[in-house]
């Protein structure tokens, strides 16, 4: 199947040639996440197993998934709800096309397509609404054409272009918005030019006296890893998502990695950030670690969410790589233990690299997702564990919850570290419960986004979201709104009560990131979306209510605008209003997120 | 305003209410020891973390929230933490209850003797325990029960006990810490003791609150408390009191628990054990000798007999859904929780609210017995003069016409209807036979039996016409407290009575406006929720139209043909109030200089001179709850000022002018006018 013209093609070899970069489009699946050949699914013999090579569990059967499915959700493999094969193309809307501009692009010789599956491919993010759409075939507002830019210089051209003509441009980079950033405002009724950053990915320089690389920032989170790691270094920034999302994504929503405790967030990462906007490009004289220089222009650019321009370039921090890394995992007898274990590595300021605490639900669930045991022994250690820590220790196996760890650094310093880590959780019932868990639960971040795929194939629709929260909430948070979930669920009838659980993924001075998770069983049900939507909105109502905020790092995109400005106030909507409006009058960059 | 009237009504005689079942009937047919010693399990709350009574006064010394307020405290006046801590836990150790379920057991063997002397039966809706025992499980629950009798808070943890819930812990007043043994027990059966006035003292809130909340949110057990504040000595509901009810919500608000549910409950007794000391007070004459020993003279009170006992638990409320869409929670996310704040208007106005649904949700629910529509018109008939009494079947035709009406209105009546309506008046009759009179075929109240001065060539030193006023009046006020048990039902409908009554015209706005005038002057004396003047207004119109009184159009309101009866009996209904009201700003505008602590005693002399000359008809005017009620309302309503502070403390302020204009317009002599309204 080609998704891109010739053209692009024989462009896209080109430009990759000194990386291994392949077209993403190619090898990815177009109504669901991931790469096409890694997905979950119940064999002949009716077990589940992950297809492809590409991760730990691939190839692997996993026993326990059936059961907790048909347990969790009164799922049955009976009752299957198969996505629509391959995109009909004569779903698709025939492209707006400004001729003008087309006229124009042609002769920068900047790479563009209409063609219809380019086009849908980058028509949204992952948000549940976006792909259950997908699944059934339906298509609503795309962009009316693609545009690869190669260069910083090529964006400039294009949103010049873009001005002159009056062409709505939206940047697009990983396509891993969960906040329905990428959706096409159906309202928007010039052309709509999706800018796709993907060929923008090359490491421009590596500055090692100062620690810092110049990074297009089209560029996709393993990739640069990847390259950086070729020299001996690496970011560290490393998001759930970090396979498929980009650099420039990361700028445009506040990004968050998962061991931000060492390397920092997006906003501690970046030095410098080149963006081209309607009124030219914008960008710092010097590369200082800190300015006093009045409010820090890149505040205005991180979180626009391709509201105000494209970011071209940017320049970030990197650090050697790691000599050493370890996983660990500690067992609590319930969830309030493990949280008050948190905070208290918190107020040490001595958490590792990565600290996660998954509740009861949720441990069961990473239990279900273990892969078979190829020998006897390691089913009867698991055995044994199980035994000590339930019987002998008493923890109550429907409450008990777990925390997993990496630690990074020297092997000393890491050893050193991680025997004040045990002894703190020890202090709150916390029991050591192996490397492996913890390397477990890591995996399970990647592998977690194909598990709702397999969901969806059977009836059960959910997905995840975020908040932070300042420390004395976050029980009464995960607990409210967890039980709102519920309720809600009740109310809308659906007929199975809902898998409804949570996590803590990082720790700050002050508070923590909370994840949910949310999910049910749709049967039953007209329009499964439009309850799903209800109940998230309920959640996230909740969590305003509860002292949580409306993102941590996922963004607010179109999905939770509503809340800004109870958010941020009036004369904060205003002040960012007011750059909009200074910087774009024309509303070139219409995605129409944020504001 | 009712231009847009909506209605919208459920029909109130749809009402589904539970049945009922009598728990006496097994305890006479069964061991009361077994059933004192029986296992006893309750269903607990999903979220408890059990602990002990000890360990709870702990996590209350412990808590930020009482942390802060010792350290403040400590600041303030110069002490050492220690000391105000040590202050605080011997606050705590004044209060806190020590439920143990052997005195519970003990209470369950000897109320089980006393009830089955006293009491025909006690019956409970068993639905209701039920979703008790639901709600118990799944949130923290605070019991609201109403209150017309010390009796109210051992019958609940008997029957909570009888059913196997989750006994409560009771906020109780202090007084009766008084009685040394007594209050020793009630604290081991889970009472717990606040005192009646703590205005500014901080570290006591702070203790009380805490405590209040700690045993709610961990679920140790069901808080009880009574949202009227105290017995009501009338029968009617008492304007809510909001201090604890504030305190039981604040978890919820402040996210500490998901949600609370608040259960009203009903208790309703066919004869109040205090009838007469309730009468007595309210009309300030000393208590009779026989009872000044106590409350529970046991030889004559075990050998009366008072009916039965209703007791309704109602649907459970949820704060969370109360709040939902009124209260916007994130208030609470800027300072931290354990910082006692003021609660915002916001808050107070949706307490309040809140407040009142409950009530109104107690009185819709009390059952009330067909002894209470007779007190109607036995109220009526002495009212009217008619010295010669009712003869029985014709107080029967209005007993039944009465009947038929409450149920209409949606009353929770409890009339065998498989009984005579004769029998069934009868037998109401005898068991109130204290308070009736029966002679050749008539029925009256039985005034001049009381005292027993009218016995014949007894040539006692006479008694003055006050006295015997006096006691004429405690039967009457024994006799309106069961009237008061169904005033609920009628008072809407009855303030459009009157309204369309005093009314010049027969404009809906203009008896809107006096609709509106009479339910804001008459807002401390009912449960009308504040604000609802509308929703009063329609349900009103809304009843008397459906039961054919009333024909309403755009712009006219018109009285049928058969509407004239209930509209004279509804007006008969506020009469004595529009009169009380009256007969006060009458008082005040005679008045110069007068303090709060004067007005009752003045008032009631006012009165008296006032009933013994004919110009008042009504008796029940001397009770001083009413005065109370006219003074608030003349209070909040600006007419009378109170004076805070200086010399004058406590001095009355009269407005002479307005004083005189609103006895005019309760009088009918004066139109509401629209600026009246406005005014108010």
């Amino acid at each position: 199947m080609c998704c891109l013209c010739n053209t692009k093609r024989a462009m896209c070899l080109l430009t990759c040639g000194q990386s291994i970069w392949v077209c993403l489009q190619e090898i990815m699946k177009w109504n669901g996440w991931g790469y096409s050949d890694s997905k979950f699914l119940y064999n002949k013999k009716g077990q589940a197993e992950f297809t492809g090579k590409r991760y730990r569990l691939s190839g692997m059967i996993i026993p326990g998934l059936r059961e907790w499915m048909e347990s969790t959700f009164g799922a049955n493999l009976q009752h299957k709800t198969p996505a629509a094969p391959i995109l009909n193309s004569s779903a698709v809307q025939p492209p707006t096309l400004n001729e003008a501009f087309l006229k124009e692009l042609k002769s920068t010789g900047i790479p563009f397509s209409h063609d219809a599956e380019d086009r849908v491919f980058r028509s949204h993010g992952h948000c549940l609404h976006e792909i259950f759409a997908l699944r059934e075939g339906k298509i609503g507002r795309v962009p009316d054409l693609v545009v690869w830019p190669n260069c910083h210089n090529d964006v400039v051209k294009i949103v010049e272009l873009a001005c002159k003509h009056n062409v709505c441009l939206m940047p697009y980079g990983g396509g891993t918005s969960v906040s329905s950033a990428l959706e096409c405002p159906p309202e928007e009724t010039r052309s709509i030019v999706s800018l796709d950053t993907s060929q923008m990915n090359r490491i421009l320089w590596i500055d090692e006296k100062n620690l810092t690389a110049h990074v297009e920032a089209g560029i996709v989170g393993q990739d640069l890893e990847r390259l950086l790691n070729e020299s001996g270094y690496c970011t560290g920034h490393e998001p759930d998502s970090m396979e498929f999302s980009s650099l420039g994504g990361w700028v445009a929503t506040r990004a968050s990695g998962m061991k931000k405790n060492i390397y920092g967030n997006i906003e501690d990462l970046v030095v410098h950030i080149k963006m081209v906007t309607p009124q030219g490009v914008i960008e710092k004289s010097c590369q200082g670690p800190r300015m006093s220089t009045g409010p820090d222009v890149h505040h205005f650019i991180m979180g626009s969410e391709g509201t105000l321009g494209v970011v071209t370039e940017v320049t970030m921090k990197i650090r050697p790589m790691p000599e050493y890394q370890k996983y660990g995992s500690v067992v609590f007898p319930n969830f309030e233990m493990g949280v008050a274990c948190l905070r208290e590595v918190a107020r040490q300021r001595c958490a590792p690299a990565s600290i996660r605490l998954m509740d009861n639900e949720q441990f069961k669930f990473g239990h279900a997702l273990k892969p078979q045991v190829s020998s006897i022994f390691t089913s009867f250690l698991d055995g044994l564990k199980k035994f000590y820590i339930t019987k002998f220790k008493g923890f109550d196996p429907n409450r008990l919850c777990v925390a997993t760890l990496l630690f990074e650094g020297d092997r000393e310093k890491v050893l050193q570290h991680e025997k004040q880590v045990y002894d703190i959780a020890a202090k709150f019932g916390g029991l050591a419960a192996g490397e492996d868990n913890g390397q477990r639960g890591y995996m399970l971040t990647f592998v977690i986004a194909y598990l709702r795929d397999l969901g969806m194939d059977y009836y059960v629709i959910g997905e995840s979201f975020e908040t932070s929260v300042p420390w004395d909430r976050v029980l009464d948070i995960c607990r409210n709104v967890k039980a709102r979930i519920v309720r809600e669920c009740k109310d809308k009838g659906v007929q199975f009560p809902p898998l409804s659980t949570c996590r803590v993924t990082q720790t700050y001075d002050a508070g923590a990131c909370v994840y949910f998770y949310f999910a049910f069983n749709y049967r039953g049900l007209s329009d499964p979306v439009h309850v799903y939507e209800q109940v998230e909105h309920a959640a996230r109502e909740e969590i305003l209510a509860n002292g949580g905020s409306l993102s941590h790092h996922h963004g607010v995109g179109k999905l939770r605008k509503e809340w800004m400005r109870e958010t941020i106030s009036s004369v904060g909507m205003g002040m960012l209003r007011s750059v909009k409006d200074y910087v774009d009058p024309n509303n070139i960059f219409g995605n129409r997120n944020l504001l | 305003m009712a231009s847009e009237a909506v209605y919208s009504h459920r029909d109130p005689m749809l009402k589904k209410r539970d049945d009922f079942e009598d728990i006496l009937e097994e305890r006479r047919n069964s061991s009361d020891l077994r059933y004192a010693l029986k296992c006893y399990t309750p269903v607990l709350y999903k979220g408890l973390t059990p602990c002990k009574v000890s360990e709870l006064k702990q996590m209350v010394l412990q808590s930020d929230q009482l942390g802060y307020v010792i350290t403040q405290v400590s600041k303030e006046k110069g002490m050492t933490t220690d000391e105000v801590t040590g202050d605080a836990a011997a606050i705590l150790e004044e209060m806190a209850q020590r439920l143990q379920l052997s005195t519970v057991r003990f209470f369950a063997f000897t109320l089980s003797k006393v009830f089955k002397t006293l009491f025909r039966s006690i019956c409970v809706n068993e639905e209701g325990l039920q979703r008790l025992q639901q709600a118990i499980h799944n949130h923290p629950v605070v019991l609201l029960p109403s209150h017309r009798s010390y009796m109210d808070f051992l019958l609940m943890s008997y029957i909570l006990y009888t059913y196997d819930l989750a006994l409560p812990v009771i906020a109780a007043g202090m007084d009766f810490m008084g009685m040394k043994v007594v209050g020793e027990m009630l604290r081991m059966s889970g009472a717990f003791f606040i005192r009646r006035s703590f205005g500014g003292d901080k570290l006591y809130w702070a203790v009380f609150s805490e405590y209040v909340k700690i045993m709610l949110k961990n679920g140790y057990a069901p808080v009880e408390f009574f949202l009227e504040g105290t017995r009501s000595r009338t029968a009617k509901s008492l304007t809510p009191k909001l201090g604890l009810l504030n305190i039981v919500m604040d978890p919820f608000l402040k996210g500490e628990v998901f949600d609370i549910s608040l259960v009203p409950v009903s208790i309703s007794y066919e004869r109040t054990l205090e009838e007469a000391l309730y009468a007595r007070e309210l009309l300030g004459v000393p208590k009779p000798k026989e009872s000044t020993s106590g409350l529970f003279k046991a030889r004559k009170i075990l050998s009366e007999d008072y009916g039965s006992i209703h007791v309704y638990f109602g649907q459970p409320v949820s704060v969370r859904s109360l709040a939902e869409s009124r209260v916007n929670r994130s208030q609470f996310n800027l300072i931290p929780r354990h910082i006692p704040t003021r609660p915002s208007e916001e808050i107070l106005s949706f307490v309040n609210d809140s407040a009142y649904r409950l009530v109104r949700a107690q009185e819709e629910n009390m059952v009330l017995k067909p002894w209470v529509l007779l007190a109607f018109v036995l109220l009526q008939k002495q009212a009217a003069e008619d010295k010669q009494g009712t003869a029985l079947d014709e107080f029967t035709e209005q007993a039944v016409w009465l009947r038929d009406l409450s149920r209409h209105y949606g009353a929770f009546l409890h009339w065998p209807d498989h009984i005579p309506p004769s029998e069934v008046v009868s037998s109401s009759l005898s068991l109130h036979r204290g308070l009736v009179r029966i002679s050749e075929g008539r029925v009256q109240l039985a005034l001049e039996q009381v005292g027993g001065q009218q016995v014949p060539g007894e040539t006692r030193s006479a008694i003055t016409p006050e006295e015997e006023l006096l006691n004429q009046a405690v039967v009457i006020l024994s006799c309106v407290s069961y009237r008061n048990q169904a005033l609920n039902v009628f008072i809407r409908p009855a303030l459009l009575a009157s309204a369309i009554h005093t009314a010049a015209s027969n404009r809906k706005q203009e008896i809107y406006n006096g609709f509106s005038f009479l339910r804001n002057m008459f807002s401390n004396e009912f449960i009308l929720c504040p604000g609802a003047t509308v929703q009063d207004f329609e349900e009103a119109c809304y009843l008397l139209v459906k039961t054919g009184a009333l024909q309403i159009n755009q712009q006219e309101v018109l009285i049928t043909e058969r509407g004239h009866r209930t509209l004279a009996f509804l007006t008969s209904v506020l009469d004595p109030f529009l009169q009380g009201y009256q007969v006060v700003c009458r008082f005040l505008c005679e008045e110069d200089c007068l303090t709060e602590k004067q007005f009752i005693p003045a008032v009631r002399k006012f009165i008296i001179k006032h009933l013994l000359t004919g110009r008042l008809r009504y008796i029940e005017v001397l009770s001083s709850d009413l005065q109370k009620n006219a003074l608030a309302a003349l209070i909040r309503l600006g007419a009378v000022q109170k004076i805070k502070g200086g010399e004058e403390q406590g001095t009355l302020k009269l407005n002479k002018v307005m004083l005189n204009s609103l006895e005019d317009t309760l009088g009918g002599k004066l139109p509401t006018q629209k600026s009246v309204v406005a005014h108010l």
